[in-house]
């Protein structure tokens, strides 16, 4: 067939002319996915190298004299900012979704090819915004992740005078406008562009997830572009949305009678789907993993639906649960903690039925399912002392101190990581057509989830110590001992050489791009249709002459009528031999 | 296998850690151990969890390994399985709810016949204030603070002129005695916590917040700001010091009224206090986010700029009113410029930092 036949079915498609129009202005959704991801890692590895110079000052305080206490919040609040938004939401969605939705779907590409390059570049310019921070006067913001008002915008905040701050908020409206045409284009092409006989309730699901993500993100991100919007205007133009009379640096300021708590709330109204933005994605990986490598239909697949839906459903009732000792009207305490544990019955029923998918399997313990199982071990943990935090009273001490810090990057950064990789291994054979060095692989998750779970695991217990977080340094303070700063050592220890371990992944995604063995077209011997594709790797409009056609549901392993212990979405009853 | 060995060795130290950890509850010393009961409960509840899911997964790792030619079960559903653990989970979390929001009713519910404080923070200071003699705080204002009125007290009102001010940071309170702390900011978010008190709340600018707790231990305690509040969150330390009845009445009546402080002429040191200069400034020589004043009198010091200053009574009051003019060589240009304080009081924070070098 003619790669670049320019009509199907009567449809007139996209149809890329020279180099430029193929790999750069693509409007391929395989392209943008592949672009999505490149530049999410190479910032996310920004954000990497950010964390290592935090460690280095508190495993090794004063040693470093460029890390002062200003660059030092500036690094946190980059960090922080680059992993969650600029990372994570970007791979997730902008990767795994574009490259996902329309192979998964059996369609040719998105809904709307031009608005998903749109959607890219537009991302991409929100990140050169970001990377701008830390050229400008006085450094990128280093108001936290968080940028809680009044000290975001304010002097006394690293990056606060400068336009640090202006640029951390622009880069946050054009990411959300990118976001934005993305998503409105995977809503769309789910519910436009399945293939014939891919009903809701075939799909696989991680479209389930990417699709119910999508949704959270376009009604929250929404809160987080007002927020910052407002705060450009309180910072420039002195209104005083956020900013209450405030008495600095001798003087009384020009501001009075906001609330900087209603800033709070936008955020968290954003952040908190923000959280379930980047879990969903990361449970959609493991549900198609897990069930591929234990060779085992994934159970309870209507149950695990509806636990995504209400998931996303509650996901927009527990924000304050970070503002528990924020200064908001305290009774609001008692209607969010009962929200947030509701939220975690169905999580614990999606971790049940990932667990219970592999009793009686046939578990190949190939390197996407040992990050699989890897995953299990931390989000249960992750997942578990989020418990501690959503229950109102017992975060009270918890609040604000490593206990917080452990549980949250366990749950939100650990986690869907390794589902990351996870997903990487798994699907670098469609994208590319090469597999990738196992005995590399393997080195680089045992690096990784050992050295993560050193790495967080113990601080939790300086959480119950009481030491706070974001702390620069811990010498002034007699109720912490020396013990932590023992510690703080090994645990940049820890980081170190798991950073270092990122590169063994890198080197093997380069390598194998060239030297990789040659990928059959299944090689996972998976049931879903990115597999099933006419070439290897699917070409532009991904399916030839004819659309696939969908006659069950994606995880038809170990059927007793079939000989060979899966049958393909794509293979009609009366093809099963 | 290797899996299995190492993931059950995380697991297994995992709980092992809980009885040999060298990091636990600092010791306590109020009366929310009820909290820490919360937390065991929290911790026991969960441990089980963590230990019977992750029990689960290595057994069907070992127990399903990958067999050519084998097929897995096919049992896409079994809702009555499905039912039974939702049930189960759902129990889980009402035994973890029900003590959380009991004790949160206790956190929340002031008592009538406590102590009252409130505590002020600014970067990177505390500060607090009794209501005096008759017992009723004088009105504030966010603005009526300047340099002087530190606590934006309206001067008229004639119940703020017997509240007791307590600049510089320390505080003390009666031991056994119910406090309730009302919590106010100057500039940014802050949080007051004592890790030994358990309890910890946000002071905010333009509202104010709550918090109570009952000291039950004698001794010093540390506060540490526990809402990252720019540049000097870390060194935002504070002290509470919990004494005897008869102690803490001696203490109080030593400190200055509001119309005392209105009162004083301007003193550098009680200046460099309130403003919360120390929290990066210290006087003993030691390095901190600016640099130290002990002993920096007329010495030479070199600017970011290349040119070297000496340090007089003119680059003093030059740094405090516009701070980004003569930036020290190896500092971050992080201090806000104090440009409303009179020459009088630009006068005698120089001679104090005079004092520190003789």
């Amino acid at each position: 067939m003619d790669q670049n036949s320019a009509t199907y079915e009567g449809q007139k498609m996209y149809d890329p002319k020279g180099w430029w129009d193929t790999y750069v202005f693509s409007q391929d959704h395989k392209i943008i996915a592949l672009q999505y991801v490149c530049v999410a890692l190479a910032i996310g590895l920004t954000g990497m190298f950010l964390s290592l110079l935090m460690r280095l000052q508190l495993g090794f305080p004063g040693l470093f004299e460029s890390i002062d206490a200003g660059s030092y919040y500036q690094d946190v609040t980059m960090h922080g900012m680059i992993m969650v938004i600029y990372l994570l939401t970007a791979l997730f969605l902008g990767g795994f979704g574009n490259y996902l939705i329309p192979l998964m779907l059996g369609c040719r590409d998105m809904a709307f090819p031009f608005v998903n390059m749109l959607s890219f570049w537009m991302y991409f310019l929100s990140v050169i915004i970001l990377v701008a921070s830390f050229f400008v006067e006085s450094g990128p913001t280093g108001a936290g992740w968080t940028l809680y008002p009044p000290q975001s915008i304010l002097e006394g905040t690293p990056g606060g005078d400068g336009a640090g701050i202006i640029l951390m908020l622009a880069s946050l409206a054009v990411f959300i406008v990118a976001f934005t045409m993305g998503g409105l284009n995977y809503i769309t092409t789910v519910l436009q562009s399945r293939a014939k006989g891919m009903t809701l309730m075939r799909m696989p699901l991680i479209i389930w997830c990417i699709f119910l993500a999508t949704f959270l993100g376009l009604l929250a991100f929404p809160a987080l572009l007002v927020g910052a919007i407002m705060l450009i205007f309180d910072r420039v133009l002195e209104t005083s949305f956020f900013m209450p009379e405030i008495f600095k640096g001798g003087e009384v300021l020009d501001y009075g009678g906001g609330s900087p708590v209603l800033f709070q709330h936008l955020f968290w109204f954003f952040g908190h789907p923000e959280v379930y933005i980047i879990a969903l994605p990361a449970f959609g990986i493991i549900s198609e993993l897990i069930s591929v490598h234990a060779r085992k239909n994934i159970f309870g697949y209507n149950m695990m639906v509806w636990a995504l839906i209400a998931i996303a459903g509650i996901a927009f009732i527990v924000w304050a649960h970070h503002m528990y000792v924020a200064g908001m009207n305290p009774y609001l305490g008692f209607f969010f903690a009962t929200t947030t544990l509701i939220i975690a019955v169905p999580t614990a029923i999606k971790v049940y039925n990932w667990a219970l998918t592999l009793w009686n399997a046939n578990i190949k313990m190939t390197v996407p399912m040992l990050y699989c199982l890897a995953f299990l071990v931390t989000f249960l943990n992750g997942g578990l002392t989020g418990l501690f935090l959503g229950n109102v009273a017992v975060d009270v001490p918890l609040s604000d101190t490593y206990f917080v810090i452990g549980h949250f990057h366990m749950v939100m950064a650990v986690s869907p990581v390794l589902a990351l990789f996870g997903g990487l291994y798994h699907w670098y054979p469609s994208v590319t057509g090469r597999m990738l060095d196992d005995r590399l692989g393997k080195i680089h998750f045992w690096i990784t989830f050992i050295g993560t779970y050193l790495i967080y695991f113990p601080m939790h217990y300086i959480g119950f110590l009481g030491v706070p977080r974001r702390y620069y340094s811990n010498e002034q303070y007699d109720f912490i001992p020396q013990s932590v700063a023992d510690l703080n050592q090994f645990i940049t220890i820890c980081t170190l050489i798991v950073g270092a371990a990122q590169f063994i992944m890198l080197y093997n995604l380069i390598k194998s791009l060239y030297k990789g063995a040659i990928a059959p077209k299944n090689p996972w011997d998976a049931c879903t249709l990115e597999w099933q594709t006419l070439e290897s790797p699917p070409g532009h409009g991904n399916w030839g002459e004819q659309l696939p056609v969908v006659y069950r549901w994606p995880y038809e392993y170990g059927l007793p009528s079939a000989t060979a212990d899966f049958v393909p979405q794509n293979v009609s009853d009366e093809q099963i031999t | 296998m290797a899996f299995v060995i190492v993931t059950a060795i995380i697991v297994i130290g995992t709980v092992l850690w809980n009885f040999v950890s060298p990091w636990w509850f600092s010791p306590l010393a109020s009366n929310w151990g009820f909290l820490d009961t919360t937390i065991l409960i929290s911790l026991s509840i969960t441990g089980i969890a963590f230990v019977l899911v992750s029990t689960f997964i290595l057994y069907c790792v070992v127990k399903f390994p990958y067999r050519e030619g084998h097929k897995s079960e096919y049992e896409p559903e079994n809702p009555a399985l499905e039912l039974k653990l939702t049930i189960i989970t759902a129990l889980g979390v009402i035994a973890l709810l029900a003590p959380g929001l009991y004790a949160w009713k206790l956190y929340i519910s002031l008592p009538a016949d406590a102590l009252e404080v409130e505590g002020v923070g600014q970067q990177w200071v505390w500060s607090y204030r009794f209501p005096g003699e008759d017992g009723v705080y004088g009105n504030t204002s966010g603005r009526l603070f300047s340099s002087k009125n530190t606590f934006g007290l309206d001067p008229d009102d004639p119940y703020g002129q017997d509240d007791i001010l307590i600049r510089g940071g320390e505080v003390h309170l009666p031991i056994n005695q119910k406090v309730v702390f009302q919590l106010r900011s100057k500039d940014v978010l802050h949080d007051f916590y004592v890790p030994q008190f358990r309890a910890k709340m946000d002071l905010v600018p333009g509202q104010q917040s709550n918090l109570w707790f009952e000291p039950t231990i004698l001794g010093t305690y540390e506060v540490a700001c526990a809402e990252y509040c720019g540049t000097g969150h870390y060194a935002m330390r504070g002290v509470v010091v919990v004494d005897t009845q008869e102690a803490f009445n001696g203490w109080l009546a030593k400190q200055p009224t509001f119309a005392e402080t209105m009162n004083e002429g301007a003193n550098g040191e009680q200046i460099v206090q309130t403003l919360g200069c120390v929290a990066c400034h210290s006087v003993d020589g030691s390095d901190g986010i600016g640099p130290t004043w002990g002993g920096t009198y007329g010495t030479n010091r070199s600017l970011s700029s290349g040119e070297t200053v000496v340090v007089d009574e003119d680059y003093i009051k030059t740094s405090i009113v516009n701070p980004m003019s003569q930036i020290a060589e190896g500092y971050a240009p992080v201090m806000p410029a104090y440009a409303t304080l009179s020459d009088e009081e630009l006068t005698a924070i120089a001679d104090y930092i005079k004092t520190l070098s003789e």
